[in-house]
């Protein structure tokens, strides 16, 4: 079966999956002890990894909830840096809008690194397909094992700082998006976007800067009809 | 907080939800399909630089971009993935270790 499995995904792919899963096994677990040396139950912390399923946002609210913020402030602040996955299911939306419970299990799966791997197959639709699944499915059992192993361990577990882990998962989208950045259009959006978004950070909630990013779009692809003048 | 975690469940699933929902609504030029896609890709890199330089609003040290500028290097090099991740996460470990933050 592995054999099989191997066949259909390709080694490549499955070695990065597995690379970038032991990564987002760790943040789990660091997320399962962080949440349950705040007093959560441990299946509220599994609610939260299940339902929310964002892991960004889920450190983020723990942190306000943490430093005494109420539920509004908790839940604005995961909602505002979710924004993002907005025009992330715009580019890669399509490769799982087939049946019913392909859109549920894909929507869910919309994630910061199952769009990166997706977008770096290129113009390939079966294997951005085959990317956004195979990751995505890493990324679950990654996560929900994680958070398991996080909460039996309590408080035990490090902070993932100590790992370089916040090194790690920057530099897996980063690899990812690199080859993209080949075509100059591209590039330059990239470069005014991330511009903006540096500038804007000091001053902005978390979230939004990365969506400021999008004016970058306005310097590669001068608006030609307004419906995309908007993007 | 219960309530508060089945919004931000429910949100964010509306939010994942929204972008292949527009999509569908409206007909793509080729054209438009490409920005989109330089779309999503400016977000994921003004992710990359904006986490790898800035946290809580402040500058993130000096550990944390080097490790991602590491990863990058090697990436650009064409390393597999695995190098990246380890070279990246080991480097700002390291720099940690030895007091530079």
């Amino acid at each position: 079966m592995f054999a099989r499995l191997t066949g259909l995904v390709g080694r490549d792919l499955l070695r990065d999956t597995i690379a970038y899963s032991v990564g987002i096994a760790v943040a789990g677990a660091s997320f399962g002890a962080l949440a349950t040396a705040q007093g959560l139950q441990w299946w509220t912390t599994m609610a939260v990894s299940v339902l929310v399923y964002a892991g960004t946002a889920q450190f983020a609210a723990l942190g306000v909830a943490a430093s005494g913020g109420g539920p509004l402030a908790v839940v604005a602040t995961g909602l505002v840096l979710n924004l993002r996955h907005v025009p992330y299911g715009l580019s890669v939306g399509h490769l799982y809008w087939d049946r019913w419970w392909t859109r549920l299990l894909g929507t869910q799966n919309l994630l910061d690194t199952t769009t990166a791997f997706a977008l770096a197959e290129g113009d390939d639709l079966r294997r951005a397909k085959i990317a956004y699944w195979t990751t995505g499915a890493g990324n679950a059992i990654a996560w929900i094992a994680g958070n398991l192993a996080g909460i039996a361990a309590g408080r035990q577990i490090a902070s993932p700082e100590a790992f370089g882990l916040d090194a790690a998962l920057p530099a897996i989208i980063l690899a990812l998006v690199l080859p993209a950045l080949r075509d100059r259009s591209t590039l330059l959006a990239c470069a005014v976007g991330a511009a903006i978004a540096l500038a804007t950070s000091p001053f902005l909630t978390g979230g939004l800067p990365v969506l400021l990013a999008l004016a970058g779009l306005a310097f590669a692809w001068p608006p030609k009809e307004p419906e995309e003048a908007q993007r | 907080m219960l309530i508060a975690i089945l919004v931000l469940a429910a949100g964010t699933f509306l939010i994942r939800l929204s972008g292949p929902l527009l999509r569908e609504r409206i007909s793509l030029s080729a054209h438009a399909e490409a920005v989109l896609k330089a779309g999503a890709t400016v977000v994921l890199l003004a992710l990359v630089a904006t986490s790898a330089i800035v946290v809580d609003g402040a500058w993130a040290g000096w550990a944390l971009p080097a490790g991602v500028l590491v990863g990058g290097v090697l990436a650009w090099r064409r390393a597999p993935l695995a190098l990246v991740v380890v070279a990246a996460a080991a480097t700002t470990a390291l720099l940690r270790l030895a007091g530079i933050d």
